[in-house]
């Protein structure tokens, strides 16, 4: 069982309309903090051998892992700014995207 | 009965753009009813992504950060009102209230879903519309001077060349392909608002010594990761051996053009590889091999074209009016609407309008179904119903009398859309960068929103004059900061937004790539920068010179030089 250096989530983008999803713990999520944590490698590898079944289930498309840091709850947050703003909708527009409906 | 049949004419229709004829109409209704297909097979499963995406790519849909995303083609850049108006009804049945008018006069819908988007197309192609080769690696929609038809200084209404080329390389069975996506820019003007020489080909409509028209053909420009301007491969092509010249060069593209690095693969890099002296040739003996008769010339059908973008039934009036000059006077603030937005107009009496879409703090290029609506209201009521869409994001009504600028400008500053910023600090291109876009390396949009918002005092933005700023989110240079006087390009330096400022940038015919200014600075830095070149160059600039000629004379290592100065003194630039 080998380390990483950050705990991960998987992200993607359903296939019939787009948004983001996170693979929670059974199946997708629209909310990222219900997000599955892998905490090393073998645990990422099992969420993206899952992302890669999903996509040739027709499911969803553009799977990746994403490094996140975890809240005083467990709760997952992406690290990266492109991922922080995947998770929320455009900065610009605060009345679209997940943040619109309180998820984020 | 064609659908050129003047008695099929839409009550609305204004004589000035192109009508489908049966086989246009036809040729979009089968390839809507084809994507539709293959969306369907594509949810059904019998499609995988990787199969599907070629097809959703030739229909103008990509997938992005939060959403999937449709680009749809307005070519260039002419819109009917009763098209406008479908475009906001499609924001707001299918997207969430707006769209973006983006640099390629297009128009991009950020909240699609796949399984409307069949439906969008539908909608779309019953007002004449489509988003076909608004994607891939084939002729993209071809854009032209927003100001055609219109502008005092044109030689010609550089439409219907537009279209001309539309037609010919509309799914072009050898040009489908290419190494790389293709983009021609036509203008016909004395003046270059279409920059023309950084497109793959950019067309310049010329007189020769005969009096004949003919194009002026530029190949090579382009901006992205390695920025070129184009270079002349032919100072005149008649226009009646146009199509094959252009098809020689994409023949020449199609077979030396790099295949094996995506980011080598465009044209621009074959005419600096080989340089244009071997590629002029390459095009020559290849013009001279090809047969030349399926592209004979028919000068009926470019008339038959070109009737389409006649003007208007303009009325007979004086060169100026009283009534507009008596407006001015009055409202100062119309009169500076006038003197910054509204631009000559070659028939007397008539004025061209440019409606921003940059309003204080806005982002730039977007616009809400209302505000689509009370354009289309506005282009009817003043303007023969006509609009068009400029690649500095904004909206112009090409044919509004003097007499009626007043009423016009009081039913655009009603609804927010009488900023008079047009060409000046405020009126930024600005791609949407990383709020939406999914190559990104950094925001764009909010970069612009703060400088608008520092600049936000109008007469001192006059005071300042024309001045063009152009921000793109990541090298691709869809803001086109590359030829902006000051440009700015958002990166990711240690996981940080960063951004890196150019300046000298040129889009006209003086077409010039701008300078890296200095090390990336962040964010909120942006505007101070910007603040500080400005103000060194009011502090130097001759009478009526425009920033980039006080750049240009001053040099470039002195306006680096005032931000190590401001460096020094611990603004940390
Ligand atoms: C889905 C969003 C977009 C994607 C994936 C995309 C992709 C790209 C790429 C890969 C390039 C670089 C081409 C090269 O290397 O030569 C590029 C350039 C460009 N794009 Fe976009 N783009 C997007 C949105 C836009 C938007 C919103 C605009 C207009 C505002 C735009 C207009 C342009 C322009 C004008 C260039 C410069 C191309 C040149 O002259 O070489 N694109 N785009
Ligand atoms: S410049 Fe980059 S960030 Fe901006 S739209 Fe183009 S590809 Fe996206």
């Amino acid at each position: 069982m080998s380390a990483l250096k950050n705990p991960q989530i998987l992200l993607a983008s359903n296939l019939a309309d787009g948004e983001v999803v996170f693979l929670g713990p059974s199946g997708w999520e629209r909310d990222h903090a219900r997000a599955r944590v892998a905490r090393d490698k073998d645990e990422a590898a099992a969420l993206e051998a899952f992302g890669k079944a999903e996509i040739a289930a027709n499911r969803v498309v553009d799977v990746y892992l994403a490094d996140v840091a975890l809240g005083a709850d467990g709760a997952p947050t992406p690290m990266h700014y492109r991922e922080k703003m995947r998770v929320k909708g455009p900065s610009v527009r605060l009345d679209l995207g997940k943040q619109a409906a309180g998820a984020a | 009965m064609t659908a050129h049949d003047p008695s099929l004419a839409r009550p609305n229709a204004p004589v000035t753009t192109y009508r489908y004829d049966d086989f246009d109409a036809a040729f979009v209704r089968e390839r809507v009813a084809e994507f539709r297909e293959q969306v369907r097979r594509r949810l059904d499963g019998k499609l995988t992504e990787d199969e599907f995406r070629p097809f959703r790519l030739m229909n103008g849909l990509y997938l992005q950060l939060h959403a999937y995303m449709l680009r749809v083609a307005i070519p260039y850049g002419t819109l009917t009102a009763r098209q406008m108006r479908r475009l906001a009804d499609i924001a707001d049945k299918y997207d969430r209230g707006y769209g973006h008018f983006t640099t390629r006069q297009n128009l991009q819908y950020n909240w699609p879903k796949l399984v409307d988007t069949p439906d969008i197309l539908e909608a779309l192609a019953e007002v004449e519309m489509h988003a076909i080769q608004t994607s891939g690696n084939c002729i993209r929609n071809v854009t032209a001077d927003h100001f055609a038809g219109v502008a005092p200084d044109e030689i010609e209404d550089p439409r219907a060349t537009a279209e001309f080329l539309r037609q010919w390389s509309s799914a072009h069975p050898e040009f489908s392909f290419l190494p790389r996506k293709f983009k021609i820019a036509v203008t016909g003007a004395a003046h270059d608002r279409a920059a023309i020489m950084v497109h793959d080909i950019g067309l310049a409509i010329v007189k020769n010594d005969a009096g004949e028209i003919g194009y002026r053909v530029v190949v090579g420009g382009g901006l992205g990761r390695t920025p070129f301007v184009g270079k002349v491969i032919s100072d005149f092509v008649p226009r009646a051996e146009l199509l094959a010249y252009l098809e020689a060069i994409m023949r020449v593209y199609n077979r030396f053009g790099r295949r094996d690095n995506k980011y080598k693969a465009r044209i621009k890099i074959l005419v600096h590889e080989k340089g244009i002296d071997e590629v002029r040739a390459a095009v020559a003996a290849e013009y001279a091999a090809m047969d030349r008769s399926v592209f004979s010339y028919d000068p009926a059908e470019f008339e038959r074209i070109a009737a389409f973008f006649a003007p208007p039934p303009y009325e007979a009036l004086p060169a100026e009016s009283q009534k507009l000059r008596a407006a001015r006077v009055e409202h100062p603030a119309f009169g500076n609407f006038v003197e910054v937005n509204v631009a000559r107009h070659k028939t007397p009496g008539y004025a061209i309008v440019t409606v921003s879409l940059k309003p204080i703090g806005g982002i730039p290029g977007d616009a809400t179904s209302a505000q689509m609506r009370l354009l289309a209201e506005a282009s009817e009521r003043f303007g023969f119903g006509e609009l068009r869409i400029s690649h500095e994001q904004n909206v112009i009504l090409p044919h509004v009398k003097q007499d009626d600028l007043f009423d016009l400008w009081r039913m655009l500053d009603a609804a927010g859309l009488a900023t008079a910023n047009a060409g000046l600090v405020s009126d930024i291109i600005s791609c949407p960068g990383l709020d939406y876009c999914s190559l990104a390396t950094a925001r764009s949009i909010p970069v612009a929103q703060a400088i608008s918002k520092r600049f936000s005092d109008l007469s001192r933005q006059r005071r300042i004059g024309k001045l063009g700023i152009k921000i793109s989110g990541c090298i691709n240079a869809c803001g086109h900061h590359h030829v902006a006087a000051i440009g700015v390009l958002g990166l990711e330096k240690k996981g940080q937004e960063s951004y890196q400022i150019t300046l000298g940038g040129d889009p006209t015919f003086s077409a010039s790539i701008g300078e890296i200014l200095g090390p990336g600075v962040t964010a909120e830095q942006v505007p101070d920068v910007i603040e500080h070149l400005v103000d060194f160059y009011l502090a130097e600039r001759r009478e009526g010179e425009a920033f980039i000629e006080t750049w240009r004379r001053v040099g470039h290592a002195r306006f680096k030089d005032v931000l190590r100065r401001e460096g020094e003194d611990g603004a940390d630039i």
